[in-house]
């Protein structure tokens, strides 16, 4: 759906009204997915391999089952074997089938009266397990004869002689890589490494299912999707899909990382088992150890570039794990490595690799931020050896439009000269630096998506307006759908109200990921709102007696479309639908759509670091983030995800990782030692959104929720780097790292 | 689990000199009520000591403070007497936990919670306080350095309680500091601390001096060597760095997920000098 028009003026998109959803979440009144009760509701509680790889011999549940109050103890016997790879490896992470694949796999559950007695049943569950060799870092799991994870999921592409636990292989990129390099005057290569890290989300994932006894079922959790949830429970538990109904509840954070399920068929099985409601909710232990963080990777990167700061070559092996099943994320970090770059030779390698960890979820722009780090930290590296700019080298080398990007397609407007040039002229970049501090910066970019989406837009009899819609929102979206529908429909934002459905009242609706609600539900509202004005133009002319044709709606009302079409006052939108019943009854509008032209998006982020020398202690001074935002629905939640990418980045690079021991188990499955960001870490951070619209969205919207997690793991290894005089190469830069390595300097 | 309030400190001795299970006892409750929640410990007797009388009181004693064991850290931070005269022990215990926990927990919890990494403990070490302890003998006073035993262990005996700290008196320009590193500016559990008591003479060199370590030991460390190093001086560059290479040699750290043997040891004699410097100023030391 194109652009309406580049100079539209826009009167309520671009304001920044109070969130709908605001004064509930802190007054405590928002009911998130653990504050969803039933009558005769259990309490389910989930069983854990302690071992990072063990063969599960066989499970016991019988004294469980014997204990009083115990209504239901179920195994992966309980759920069917399925046929589809990518559904039972969903399904086998949910619960362990013949083997437990990490530290924290679930092996059995419980559904008991309450919980105390659920936690007195799983300690008579006595699972025999044969402990089996493991292996938890990417580097280790790819040599020939490391402990194979599975057998038997490499694809046909990885070559012959590899370890099994390379599942896959990709190669992305365009013209000679020989003759890119000879034309070089320096050439970096360098090795990278990245910890594996979680998205830190508040809620722990909480769900309640009920089945009944004629084999309905509803589902109530905190998810990214309830249609995907759907999906794949029915599929679980052999049932159609018009027989579970899922509806989301508030969700406390998500970024990717509830975009599947882990308790819900789980809660499912022994709801159908016990015949009762049964609640999950996750410790925050189990969220660490069971749920998905994101990638581990090891990277190689080379980088030719001319004395005068052109790329004439880029070449990138990425060795990604996430954990103990295949996923494509690989594919994501080789596509968006060079994405920032208009190379005339580049190409980058992928494979995948299977370790003793949980399945990885989808992180904010998944797979990009590691590949980013890794190209941008030798671009840096390069700028430093040849006494160049960094921002002008980008400028340089900035992919536009017209660009054949690095993963094939050709870009269509893009923001990023434009970001890399307000970067340039914002006094930031040119403030002095004091002793022990460091300047760095880092492209970032993401591909965005669109995808189904059905909304459905009511026009009330009192003149307001309903709009329901099937993505859960987890930065504003229902802000942002109710101010773009206002704006269509010409009414204040005030007058709008947008509700999340679940799975029986719309159809089919993509999950909340690929930063695609305000741009795909917001195109489809539009489009809806516009239906909805055709209804009541109809209604205005039959009142009128005059054609539909001869209606216009200007500023909230419809009009007789110049003089020919008749003299009337204008009917606004309040009018027409206090007297629908007369007219033709209800007025609504509708807007199906698997929507494309989603439009990449750029940011460049900057950052000042001071690190003590004597401790190796980073403190993040100044952060400016520059974002193309395409339109800036609603600025508000627009810097949100510009702030939010940051801090998430800021712990990435500095302090937050998966920490295995030898055995093979987590050591920090807690907030204590996994280090997030706390608020006095952070300085303010400033935000500069660019507006390029999207050509692809009439009012020229491109999604902004996962670029700004890209820059920062570059843009502070680059002012770390800086700062200590030493070319840091894994993150995280975590103090007893950095203190190393500012000892080895001497 | 029985939980019992006891309304003196002999019969939250006799109590749980008594109890053949395990038996925890609760005064700010926020070590306590995490490992309860996480299924860490499962006790069969819980004795809450808030309610024995004097127990959360902080009062004068010969020049110096008697604080009672449920004394919230957030109460001593407000106590202007103990903060003037014991800065350093106060500034160690306001670093535990949140502004929330802050409101609950207790030096003394801290203390006989015998983690090595206790943000309580090095101060009051290097304090020289000193604990008064009610058990089924009676009651006794002891060093804080002696409590400690190792790990999430102490030297008390079943059945003994600590019902209150003494900070004694200290001449005039004599002062303290508390110093850790944490990879977080808040919120989170020391990787090395130092505490540093001195007293100056007229002329303004150190008289005496009192050194203690945290996390980087099984137990907290009072290191002579490192007092020694800086008795005489006024702190000049090479005292300094005596005092850090003393503090190092002390240290018999961990390589575990929060910090590397290394690293501990150099941060630990980087704290104790900046720690020292802080505390001589404080005392009206100036370089």
């Amino acid at each position: 759906m194109p652009l309406d028009t580049p100079k539209r003026k826009f009167k309520v998109v671009g304001t920044r009204p109070p969130r709908p959803d605001g004064l509930d979440k802190v007054t405590g009144r928002a009911l998130y997915g653990a504050d969803m009760t039933a009558p005769g509701m259990l309490t389910g509680r989930i069983l854990r391999s302690p071992h990072a790889h063990a063969r599960i011999k066989s499970i016991d549940t019988s004294a469980a089952e014997a204990l009083a109050g115990v209504r239901a103890v179920i195994t992966a016997a309980d759920l069917p074997v399925l046929e589809d790879d990518f559904i039972r490896d969903i399904q086998d992470n949910c619960m362990a089938r013949g083997k437990a694949l990490y530290d924290g796999h679930a092996v059995a559950a419980v559904a008991a009266t309450d919980a105390a007695t659920a936690r007195k049943a799983l300690k008579l569950i006595k699972v025999d397990y044969e402990i089996l060799p493991h292996v938890t870092d990417v580097d280790a799991a790819m040599k020939p004869g490391a402990p194979v994870v599975q057998k038997g999921r490499t694809l046909e592409n990885v070559p012959a002689g590899m370890s099994e636990n390379v599942t896959s292989h990709c190669e992305f990129g365009h013209g000679d890589l020989p003759s890119g390099f000879a034309k070089a005057d320096k050439i970096i290569e360098r090795s990278f490494r990245t910890a594996a890290t979680h998205q830190g989300y508040i809620e722990p994932h909480a769900c309640l299912a009920s089945f009944t006894s004629d084999g309905k079922a509803d589902l109530w959790c905190c998810t990214q999707g309830q249609f995907f949830v759907r999906t794949l429970c029915a599929q679980m538990m052999g049932m159609e899909a018009s027989q579970l109904r899922v509806t989301s509840s508030e969700i406390g954070g998500g970024f990717g990382g509830k975009t599947t399920v882990f308790i819900e068929p789980v809660a499912l099985a022994l709801s159908r088992k016990s015949g009762r409601p049964v609640k999950i909710v996750m410790t925050r232990d189990e969220v660490f150890k069971a749920t998905g963080p994101t990638v581990s990777s090891s990277m190689d990167i080379r980088i030719g570039m001319t004395r005068n700061g052109r790329i004439t070559a880029g070449e990138a092996h990425l060795r990604y794990s996430g954990g103990a099943f295949p996923n494509a994320t690989i594919e994501m970090g080789g596509q968006a490595a060079f994405a920032a770059y208009d190379l005339g030779a580049v190409r980058t390698f992928g494979w995948n690799i299977l370790t003793n960890r949980p399945k990885e979820a989808a992180y904010r722009a998944p797979g990009a931020p590691m590949a980013i780090y890794a190209v941008e930290s030798v671009v840096d590296e390069l700028c430093q050896e040849l006494g160049l700019d960094p921002l002008k080298v980008r400028l340089l080398n900035a992919a536009r439009k017209g660009t054949k990007s690095s993963y094939g397609p050709t870009f269509d407007d893009i923001g990023l000269v434009a970001t890399l040039e307000a970067a340039t002229r914002h006094p930031h970049y040119t403030a002095p630096l004091g002793p022990n501090q460091g300047r760095g910066l880092s492209c970032g970019f993401w591909f965005n998506f669109g995808g189904n989406t059905c909304v459905s837009l009511n026009v009330n009899t009192d003149g307001t307006v309903g709009v329901t819609e099937g993505n859960p929102d987890i930065g504003g979206s229902r802000a942002s759908i109710s101010l773009m529908a206002a704006e269509e429909l010409g009414i204040p934002y005030e007058k709008v109200r947008t509700f999340v459905a679940d799975t029986a009242s719309l159809g089919y609706n993509d999950v909340t990921d690929g930063s695609r609600v305000t741009f795909a539900v917001g195109l489809a509202t539009i489009k809806a709102a516009r239906a909805a004005i055709r209804n009541m133009c109809a209604r205005a002319a039959k009142i009128w007696g005059i054609d539909e044709e001869a209606v216009e709606w200007i500023d909230g009302a419809a009009c007789p479309a110049g003089p020919n079409a008749g003299k009337f006052p204008p009917m606004t939108l309040a009018e027409i639908a206090a007297v629908s019943a007369e007219t033709g009854g209800p007025i609504a509008g509708h807007h199906e759509v698997n929507a494309d032209g989603a439009g990449v998006s750029f940011g460049v982020h900057l950052v000042d670091v001071e690190v003590d020398p004597e401790t190796g202690a980073t403190k993040v001074l100044r952060y400016t983030v520059f974002q193309d935002a395409g339109k800036a629905v609603h600025p508000d939640y627009v810097e949100g995800q510009m702030q939010g990418g940051a801090v998430q980045g800021i712990g990435w690079a500095l302090n937050e990782e998966y920490i295995y021991g030898d055995d093979g188990r987590l050591q920090n499955a807690g907030f204590l030692d996994y280090r997030v960001p706390v608020a006095s870490d952070l300085p303010p951070i400033e935000t500069v959104i660019l507006e390029i619209p999207n050509p692809g969205h009439p009012y020229g919207v491109r999604g902004v929720g996962e670029t700004p997690i890209v820059p920062p793991l570059a843009a502070i290894a680059n002012a770390v780097s800086r700062a200590v005089g030493v070319r840091m190469t894994e993150l995280p830069m975590s103090p007893p790292r950095l203190l190393k390595a500012l000892l080895s300097k001497g | 689990m029985r939980y019992i309030a006891a309304k003196t400190a002999d019969e939250a001795a006799g109590l749980l000199v008594d109890e053949p299970g395990l038996a925890r006892i609760l005064a700010g409750g926020t070590d306590l009520l995490v490992q309860l929640k996480s299924g860490l410990v499962e006790p069969d007797l819980v004795v809450d000591i808030k309610n024995i009388p004097g127990i959360r009181d902080v009062t004068p004693e010969n020049g110096g403070f008697r604080i009672g064991a449920a004394v919230s850290a957030a109460e001593l931070g407000e106590h202007k007497g103990v903060l003037a005269l014991w800065p350093g022990v106060v500034e160690g215990v306001e670093l535990i936990g949140s502004t929330q926990v802050q409101g609950r927990a207790t030096m003394v919890g801290n203390l006989c919670n015998g983690s090595p990494a206790g943000d309580a403990v090095p101060g009051l070490v290097a304090a020289n306080a000193t604990v008064r302890i009610t058990g089924p003998g009676g009651s006794r006073d002891c060093p804080v350095l002696d409590i400690p035993a190792g790990p999430g262990k102490t030297t008390l005996a079943k059945g003994e309680i600590i019902t209150s700290v003494f900070l004694p008196a200290r001449p005039e320009n004599a002062s303290d500091a508390y110093l850790r590193f944490i990879p977080r500016t808040e919120m989170d559990i020391g990787v090395a601390s130092a505490g540093v008591s001195l007293e100056l003479a007229a002329d303004g060199a150190i008289s005496a001096a009192r050194v203690a370590l945290g996390a980087v030991a099984p137990k907290v460390l009072l290191v002579a060597d490192a007092a020694t190093a800086i008795v005489g001086s006024k702190l000049e560059d090479g005292a300094l760095a005596a005092l850090a290479k003393a503090c190092e040699a002390a240290c018999n750290p961990i390589d575990d997920k929060r910090g590397t043997i290394e690293f501990r040891t150099r941060t630990a004699g980087v704290l104790a000098r900046r720690a020292a410097l802080i505390a001589y100023q404080r005392a009206g030391g100036s370089k």
